[in-house]
């Protein structure tokens, strides 16, 4: 329908005197509100159930390690309200203590204040139950108290994240100058490993996201959450690459760009691996830890060449290097004190949702600059040298991971 | 990537983990009364914390319509009457309905119930008196009751046999003599077994010895286990049904208890006047758990195994054991023990810290 058509109904509509325009919007939501007193009054559904016991599902979100004990962090992820009754240690009961109250509604959060005398490095098993008697369990795996934001923690932590993201990715970017003497066939291989790397971070991005929305209270709907995070991440980078200053990505500033999208979609994924670090350095991992941190240093240094690979024939500036080390290396700082302080599984899910497509866009942008030089070459995009760096980004990447993954 | 996930490889630490926990056992050597002055003053303390371990909140036994503190003596002994051969006719009336209990503070149990407790009452009579039950079916479920003792076929409160299942609303009377002597009990035998049991069908019932039957010291023994008899003597008696309860439904109990209460007898101790013997009628109905098992702190206890022989099964023991439906008769004395807490409870540490655990409260 044209806008001309559009008025004249419109015009018509008021003309002949019929209903006002607000009333016509308010009067499905009348009707709605209407049904919904109707349906409770007769629950039809009753009548193939009878009376049924409430739908119970408590999500224990968090355990902390304090020196007296236990605080757990739950949530009533079900439709009802939620009251809960014991809580039972290691199969006994113990006594605890509640705040707000013993009854938790729709999505309302509580923390229990367990006095227990667990035993460092062992696991812990706490159970709560509800007035149904139904049991939500969750373990502590590993006990150790888990650290308080202090000053001097924070530091320790950002210093880890220093040494996962900046490190490596600063070390990757000192290739520059020697990428800069490569020939053409040598850059193309470059970005192919640089495409390589980042599809190998695409699935280990998502794959985690999605390892986590599992544990998040269904209600959530955790799955759904990663993947139109990566949905709407993804579009909202091919709007803003869609301006004029920035869309001829053979232009230095199309590099540029593609160059920054680059370090943004790595900075999302170091999130992802700072919140890692951080949760096993809170869980008293500190020989893991040192391994875990020297895995990422080899397993991330190659991020920082695939950031300065697209802009090799330019003469980019100092200044903008930092910039886009920090947007790269930087969020893996902020990573390891989330994870270390305050590990939340709803912020871990949106945060490598949006990553996922971040990378995503990059892909396509780095196998757009594949494809021109290609096309120019008149050889074909899938053609031995790109499939060969895709192969050695991949295997890099996959190999390192032996070091991080356990 | 979670913490949860990420530290799987720690998981062997746990096969160790359960096997450390433990409760000081007592410590008595010999079965000899503790000198009073031999001990510093046990301190009373809060029992609402022991060490944390227990349960928060109370147990409301007005709505639950029972206490398991009353529950120790409540012996229900039927309306009594002397039928036309001068035998003695004890008539009980049984009901099973459907309710819900409270069983932990602030956690219910959609429960089974002989007369609307778990467990039912406590049925007493005396050797050779003639029973006659009559059980109303007021459940949702069909129902029987099936008493261990002695009795003919027909009579056995199973689906094969005499009145077979009663379905909901219908009626039945179990009829026979009361034998053999002893403590024994009575539970509902429609299946699946499992679930009519641990759902709270089942009650003590306990057939003293008729003292005419004996003789010598055996007559002694027959006349201070007849409860109303004039040689009867000072005996405290108390009735113990151990059980536990399945909240979840996945199996395996969350809950144990002596008579239903988890902690009953630990937030209010029983009392007990340390110059009175001591009788237990203790009976196993745990569901799911092989065995259940009873501990005494700090004395020791003579044993009769089924209550029916008038010298002990076991003599001088601290810990015993029951299969399901196994029971017995415990006879102790805190004579000479200095006033204070004295802690009884399954001595598996699991059943104890999830609420078969209580004390006596021994007054000089």
């Amino acid at each position: 329908m044209t806008t001309t058509e559009e008025n004249i109904t419109t015009e018509r509509a008021s003309k002949r005197g019929g209903i006002p325009l607000w009333a016509s919007w308010l009067i499905p939501l009348v009707l709605l509100a209407g049904l919904i007193v109707l349906f409770i009054n007769t629950n039809p559904a009753q009548v193939s159930h009878g009376e049924l016991p409430p739908v119970e599902d408590l999500a224990i979100q968090r355990i902390d390690v304090t020196a007296n004990g236990f605080e757990v962090h739950v949530t009533n992820a079900g439709p009802d309200p939620v009251e809960i009754a014991q809580v039972f240690v290691d199969e006994a009961y113990w006594q605890y203590t509640i705040t707000p109250g013993h009854t938790l509604d729709r999505l309302q959060t509580a923390v229990l204040t367990i006095d227990y005398p667990w035993v460092e490095t062992e696991p812990h098993e706490v159970v709560i139950l509800t007035s149904t008697g139904t049991t939500f369990g969750a373990e502590v795996e590993l006990a150790i108290e888990t650290p308080t934001p202090g000053g001097s923690e924070f530091l320790a932590y950002g210093l880890i994240g220093v040494y996962v993201g900046i490190i490596p990715v600063g070390l990757g970017l000192l290739w520059f100058p020697a990428l800069r003497r490569l020939g053409r066939k040598g850059l193309g291989f470059v970005l192919a490993l640089t495409v390589g790397l980042l599809v190998f971070l695409l699935v280990d991005t998502l794959l985690e996201a999605f390892e986590v929305a599992e544990e998040l209270p269904r209600v959530f709907q955790g799955i759904p959450l990663v993947l139109f995070a990566a949905v709407l991440t993804w579009l909202a980078i091919v709007a803003i690459g869609s301006r004029d200053a920035v869309a001829d990505r053979t232009s230095v500033k199309g590099r540029a760009f593609v160059a920054l999208l680059i370090a943004i979609g790595i900075g999302f994924h170091n999130l992802g691996e700072g919140l890692v670090v951080g949760a096993a350095f809170a869980l008293g991992e500190a020989a893991l830890g040192s391994f875990l941190v020297i895995g990422f240093i080899l397993h991330n240094i190659t991020e920082g060449v695939g950031i300065a690979a697209p802009v090799t024939r330019d003469r980019p500036k100092l200044s903008w290097f930092l910039l886009l080390l920090l947007i790269a290396g930087g969020p893996a700082i902020l990573g390891t004190w989330i994870g270390g302080f305050a590990f939340s599984p709803l912020l871990a899910v949106l945060f490598l949702g949006i990553g996922a497509g971040a990378i995503w866009q990059v892909i396509v942008e780095v196998g757009g600059l594949l494809r021109r030089d290609a096309e120019r070459d008149g050889a074909p995009l899938v053609n031995w040298l790109n499939v060969g760096g895709l192969l050695f980004g991949i295997a890099i990447m996959y190999l390192t991971a032996f070091l991080v993954k356990f | 990537m979670s913490k949860e996930k990420s530290l799987n490889r720690r998981d062997f630490i746990k096969a160790g983990l359960f096997s450390a926990a433990g409760l000081a056992g007592a410590a008595a050597t010999t079965y000899r009364p503790v000198p009073e002055n031999a001990l510093q003053p046990v301190e009373r303390g809060d029992h609402s914390s022991h060490n944390g371990m227990g349960t928060v909140g109370s147990v409301d036994n007005e709505a639950n319509g029972f206490d398991p503190h009353v529950m120790l003596t409540d012996w229900d002994l039927g309306v009594v009457s002397t039928m036309d051969n001068g035998q003695t006719l004890r008539e009980y009336s049984i009901v099973a309905v459907d309710k819900e209990i409270e069983v932990a503070p602030r956690i219910f149990f959609p429960a089974w119930t002989y007369n609307g407790r778990v467990p039912g009452p406590t049925l007493r009579a005396t050797e050779g008196d003639h029973i006659r039950v009559t059980f109303s079916n007021a459940g949702s479920h069909p129902h029987t009751i099936h008493f261990h003792g002695i009795h003919a076929a027909s009579m056995d409160g199973i689906r094969q046999a005499g009145a077979g299942l009663i379905m909901p609303g219908d009626s039945t009377v179990y009829e026979f003599d009361a034998f053999p002597m002893g403590c024994h009990l009575y539970h509902c035998h429609a299946f699946p077994l499992k679930r009519h049991v641990h759902k709270g069908l089942y009650g003590a019932f306990i057939i003293d010895p008729d003292p005419e039957k004996y003789s010598g010291e055996e007559r002694d023994v027959a006349i201070s286990r007849s409860l109303g008899h004039a040689g009867y003597g000072d005996v405290n008696e108390m009735m113990m049904v151990m059980n536990g309860f399945d909240t979840n439904f996945d199996g395996d109990n969350e809950i144990y208890a002596a008579n239903s209460i988890a902690f009953a007898y630990m937030n209010q101790p029983i009392k007990i006047r340390a110059d009175q013997r001591q009788r237990l009628y203790l009976v196993n109905l745990t569901e799911f758990d092989p065995i259940n098992s009873f501990h005494l702190h700090a004395n020791f206890f003579d044993y009769y195994d089924h209550g029916t022989t008038l010298t002990p099964t076991l003599r001088i023991v601290d810990t015993i054991s029951q299969i399901q439906a196994q029971r017995g008769i415990l006879e102790f004395s805190f004579e000479g023990f200095e006033s204070g807490l004295y802690m009884f409870h399954a001595h598996q540490s699991e059943f104890a810290e999830l609420g078969w655990m209580g004390f006596f409260e021994v007054e000089g």
